[in-house]
């Protein structure tokens, strides 16, 4: 599945906010691949990103996952037993994201930059539904962030854009087995004096493949045609259990 | 070799489920126990979400249930009536249980809620194996027995609504085991377990059943209220995985075959004391991850528009 139209579509829409910085220099990027597919046997895959720069920029690369809703909750001692207590919602939190750059962000990109364009974790923009104090709202945030680091979801991988003559560049893109599904969102960033001259996005599909696959729609799609099925296949297994038993 | 499951949303050894399979399978081939009980632990040790492993573990026991059945039911130690009664029960424990489950869900408690029974039940039947193990080996030199009366008559038989059970010989009133039948059929949806360790001993203290048919009939029960636990946590809560169900069942096939022969030649008392060991080691060990600082309060709940 490739969209011909949208990268340029995407590039258009994202870069109208900054209209006059990310307009003059050139910036092509490309990925092995458009669809990655989770198979049955996925244990996490790789994909390339690669391309070409004019002039002497640094690269920043985001991936990043469809946005949900999600709940974070606090434990709290109840009678000597942890208990979820206090919740938080936040809206369009990333499923997936990760920075990738050929040098540690904090020595060159201003915190500006970081801010508008949402570099590294910390720069998110995710906001509580609920009604709930900044200091409160940013402990679940911190506590949102380091659990989705601790699965692997979240991740700054710094020194893994490599540039080859000055204008090529390449990087590895390690999707873990854990992948959330969805429409994937892969920006190329060219950045120069701290600013964001290029942006190119990519989309990436994750998309559940095979037999793993159908099962899931229909538990979701026919849930009442699952639950019977099931039932049907647990009965034959017993039955043929019961008769491989009476033989022996 | 991994294999992805479609509804946990995790990548697992594929030998190392066969192999719990087939671990469970041959205890609950020796000890003639269904297993789900400790399966569904297990589960949530090796990371499965505890929602999933409540209802795969739900389907599973389906399947054991009807291959266990068919032995009973060709001796003719199935009271199909005492079974219909639980049954009626069961059915509706087991739905009010389903729905209960989705609301805990939905407040961010079911968690908890499945851990804190676990740790009940398996803290009061392990310690009650342990006991009653501990008792007949000391008692094994002694073989004076005692002859009891068939069962005690109390306030329980004052009930209304009496049925006559004639495969059971029991004159009770039907209320009893409606009742017993729905709390078992709870504990299936909450803890996706078949209830047999629930039942049993209520069937022979509480109704007074003759041991030969609790078995077979505790079985008959079980297959229809796990179904309807299963089709319900699939209908309502999407947390039946197929797969991952097959897998076990495969392994616990073979296990269950190696247990009934490996329990012929095994000493009864020793085993038991063993297995309720066992029990308390896992009720244990959930108890700890209940009592103790977790490394980050803070938890993801599940996301929204998924």
């Amino acid at each position: 599945m490739r969209h011909p139209f949208l990268a340029p579509l995407v590039l258009l829409l994202l870069a109208l906010p900054g209209a006059e910085s990310a307009r003059a220099e050139p910036l092509i990027a490309d990925l092995s691949e458009s669809v990655v597919r989770i198979t049955t046997g996925f244990t996490g895959t790789k994909v390339l990103l690669f391309g070409a720069k004019e002039g002497d920029g640094r690269i920043v690369v985001i991936v990043e996952g469809p946005r949900h809703g999600l709940t974070v909750r606090r434990k709290d001692r109840i009678a000597g037993i942890w208990v979820n207590r206090a919740e938080v919602r936040f809206r369009d939190v990333p499923s997936f994201y990760q920075v990738l750059s050929s040098e540690p962000l904090e020595q060159w990109l201003p915190l500006r930059t970081r801010n508008t364009y949402q570099i590294g974790v910390e720069y998110l923009k995710m906001q509580p539904e609920d009604d709930v104090g900044p200091a409160e709202a940013s402990k679940f945030r911190d506590a949102l962030i380091r659990n989705m680091q601790r699965i692997g979801r979240y991740g700054v991988l710094e020194g893994k854009v490599s540039v080859l003559s000055g204008q090529l560049f390449r990087a590895d893109l390690y999707l873990p087995a854990n992948l959330p599904t969805g429409f994937y969102k892969i920006e190329v960033m060219l950045v120069k004096d701290g600013d964001v001259k290029s942006i190119q996005s990519t989309p990436l599909l994750v998309t559940k493949s095979g037999i793993g696959a159908e099962v899931y729609d229909m538990a979701y799609s026919y849930p009442a045609v699952y639950g019977a099925l099931a039932i049907v296949i647990a009965i034959a297994a017993g039955l043929g259990a019961n008769a491989a038993f009476r033989k022996i | 070799m991994h294999i992805y499951l479609p509804i946990a949303e995790m990548s697992v050894n594929i030998f190392l489920l066969l192999g719990m399979g087939a671990a469970i399978g041959m205890l609950s081939g020796i000890f003639g126990v269904g297993g789900g009980f400790l399966m569904t632990p297990l589960l949530i040790f090796i990371g499965v979400p505890p929602a999933v492993a409540v209802g795969t573990e739900a389907n599973q026991i389906v399947a054991s249930s009807v291959s266990g059945v068919l032995a009973h039911w060709r001796r003719g130690n199935v009271d199909i009536k005492m079974g219909i009664v639980l049954l009626v029960g069961g059915l509706l424990g087991s739905s009010f249980g389903v729905w209960l489950f989705s609301a805990l869900r939905s407040l961010g408690q079911i968690d908890l809620v499945i851990r804190l029974s676990y740790v009940f039940f398996l803290g009061i039947i392990g310690l009650l194996m342990f006991v009653e193990s501990a008792r007949s080996i000391r008692r094994q030199t002694a073989t004076a027995t005692t002859r009891r009366k068939l069962h005690q008559h109390n306030f329980l038989h004052g009930l209304p609504f009496k049925m006559r059970f004639r495969r059971s010989k029991l004159y009770i009133s039907a209320l009893l085991p409606l009742l017993v039948g729905c709390l078992v059929g709870v504990l299936a949806s909450i803890m996706g377990v078949g209830g047999g360790f629930v039942m049993v001993p209520a069937m022979i203290y509480l109704l007074g059943m003759p041991t030969a048919v609790v078995v077979g009939t505790s079985l008959f029960q079980i297959i229809f209220v796990t179904a309807n636990a299963t089709f319900l946590q699939a209908y309502i809560n999407q947390t039946v995985d197929i797969v991952l169900a097959l897998l076990l069942l495969s392994g616990a096939v073979i296990g269950a075959q190696l247990g009934t022969k490996l329990g012929a030649l095994l000493r009864g008392e020793q085993l038991r004391g063993l297995l309720a060991l066992m029990v308390i080691a896992v009720c244990v060990k959930l108890a700890y991850d209940l009592i103790a600082t977790p490394a980050d309060p803070y938890m993801l709940g599940e996301a929204v528009g998924h």
